[in-house]
């Protein structure tokens, strides 16, 4: 999974190097215009590319699978006569899921960041906010970035983690886990929803370009942060509820 | 300790224990005892409720009603103290396809969290040895046939020193071969203190290399106790081959026995075979040379004469009903 989460940046950078006119600004996924004259921005929009369907994908695999992937082999009972614990499994399988968030998203930039590297000039990047920054800060601040999706990700896997507890099925897990996460961003998009917009996961999930501006705006990464953390809470207690009772059958 | 010494005795103690699926008792009030050193028989038709009582035990599944101790313990209280001194093969192994047979064993220690992780690589090799796999242990387990695979999950309940093993049907998907080897393996954890609880539905099985045995039917508990004590409750029988049946039945009925209905033995070779003539022995029987005397006297031509004791299969058939029939 990890390789395809590659492949996009490779893909967005492919594209966008063999088009004969270059994107015009404004075109395209934020960031894509400017591809052409810095190569380090394909991780960026690779990492735009990437958020509202395929991160999710694979963090909804990854998640949905936790807990019903072991049911469905047959070892959860193995690992719960260990004995494992079962709160001790539950937080080791989030742990993993939070850990393949972080991979996951390191990848797309740190694929981007090398594919750019060699089919585009490399050079200082103009921020968002006019000021220029170098090289070296410019890879911070794209690490930044990977780390505020990352986090942005945790509410999701939690969701996911909740789901698996539910079901024997990894399949359905992992795809109720998805679903969810589309049916966050589509009531996202509905303005006539505007006031349960703050309480969905994916609200902040593009709100990261105030890491672009020149001094950081930490504003949305604590909101964001803030959220993810309540969904953590929620829903960790819902896995808790439900795995520590549950009769492991399968 | 609170209760006295008769528990400390047992491995396994289960009082009134209940669990109901829905409106449906999978196991309906049984009250079991294995005492500590035993190797327990768990019999029971398939759907009788052997599988669930295993994992209500383990702390698997909660119990609707009832109080159990393992290893003196009450459970699932004491679950993380008790479990790291109990292996267990529960329905069947279970593994990760993708991994190789020692990897599949490493990954499971390491969820018991007391398993020294220094010693891992020693206790899951020895283990493999104890079961026959070291040749197959760098092999992907989807590779594994059957019968490996039983024999590593038996590996994985043999990871570190157990005070109780619970073995849920270790012969499934043997050859003969492997069949013997973990009944002798069996024999020898039990030779060194460890009490085995194992389920079967092979009564052959149960009666090689059990000292203790209970059955099970429809949930319910239908007998239990040493193999010996099981089977005085079924009556010996009197077996007579001969071609007189009817001088046969009339001198039987002479000594005090009731005469079952005859049946046809098998004949052996191109010999004809003779019909079969017997009766069950009640209390103070007369003893077989007077039976085959009168037999000789009557004019009974005797091609034949045997008295047998009950075996576990007329009990085990006896208390859970014949055919497929299985009571729902």
């Amino acid at each position: 999974m990890l390789l395809a989460l590659a492949a996009i940046p490779i893909l967005v950078a492919v594209a966008v190097r063999l088009s004969s006119s270059p994107p015009a600004p404004g075109e395209g996924p934020p960031f894509l215009d400017r591809v052409t004259q810095n190569g380090l921005f394909v991780g960026i929009a690779a990492l735009v590319v990437s958020i509202p369907l395929f991160l999710p994908l694979t963090i909804g695999v990854v998640a949905g699978d936790t807990i019903a992937g072991e049911a469905s082999l047959g070892t959860l009972r193995y690992l719960l006569v260990g004995p494992a614990g079962r709160v001790r499994l539950l937080v080791v399988k989030y742990v993993g899921a939070a850990a393949f968030c972080l991979a996951a998203t390191l990848t797309v930039v740190a694929a981007g960041a090398i594919i750019g590297a060699s089919l585009f000039p490399v050079g200082p990047v103009t921020l968002l906010s006019g000021d220029t920054i170098g090289v070296g800060e410019s890879v911070l601040r794209s690490l930044l970035l990977a780390g505020y999706v990352t986090v942005s990700l945790l509410g999701l896997s939690a969701i996911g983690l909740f789901i698996s507890t539910l079901t024997e099925v990894p399949v359905g897990a992992m795809a109720a886990t998805i679903v969810l996460s589309v049916v966050a961003q589509v009531l996202d998009s509905l303005s006539q929803l505007s006031w349960l917009h703050p309480w969905l996961f994916s609200h902040y999930w593009l709100d990261f370009a105030d890491l672009l501006r020149q001094p950081i705006s930490w504003g949305s990464f604590g909101a964001n942060a803030l959220l993810q953390a309540g969904y953590i809470a929620v829903f960790g207690a819902l896995a808790y509820g439900r795995f520590v009772t549950k009769d492991v059958l399968s | 300790m609170t209760s006295g010494t008769a528990s400390a005795e047992l491995a396994i103690e289960l009082r009134g224990l209940t669990k109901r699926f829905g409106h449906q008792a999978a196991v309906d009030d049984i009250d079991l005892a294995v005492p500590t050193g035993s190797v327990f028989g768990f019999l029971g038709p398939n759907g009788s409720g052997k599988t669930t009582t295993i994992r209500v035990m383990l702390g698997l599944a909660a119990a609707t009603a009832g109080q159990i101790r393992v290893l003196g313990r009450e459970m699932p209280r004491h679950l993380a103290d008790v479990l790291p001194r109990v292996g267990a093969l529960v329905e069947g192994p279970a593994f990760y396809p993708f991994l190789s047979g020692a990897a599949n064993l490493h990954r499971l220690d390491t969820a018991d969290r007391r398993a020294s992780s220094t010693t891992r690589d020693a206790r899951v090799a020895q283990a493999l040895e104890r079961v026959g796999l070291t040749h197959a242990a760098g092999k992907k387990v989807h590779a594994y046939s059957l019968g490996m695979k039983q024999r590593l999950g038996i590996a994985n309940a043999l990871l570190s020193p157990r005070e109780l093993l619970v073995l849920d049907e270790p012969t499934n998907g043997l050859d003969p071969q492997g069949t013997r080897e973990v009944r002798s393996l069996v024999r020898s954890l039990a030779a060194g203190g460890t009490t085995v609880f194992v389920s079967s539905h092979l009564l052959a099985e149960v009666e090689q290399m059990c000292t203790h045995a209970a059955v099970m039917s429809a949930g319910s508990l239908v007998a239990q106790g040493t193999l010996d004590e099981l089977r005085r409750v079924g009556l010996a029988h009197v077996r007579v081959r001969t071609p007189d049946v009817d001088a046969a039945r009339r001198v039987l009925r002479h000594l005090g026995l009731v005469p079952e209905q005859s049946v046809q033995a098998e004949g052996q070779g191109n010999e004809p075979s003779d019909p079969l003539v017997s009766a069950p022995l009640t209390d103070h029987p007369p003893k077989s040379e007077v039976i085959v005397e009168a037999l000789v006297a009557g004019g009974v031509r005797v091609r034949g004469f045997a008295v047998e004791q009950a075996s576990l299969e007329d009990r085990f058939v006896a208390l859970t009903g014949e055919g497929f029939d299985i009571a729902q």
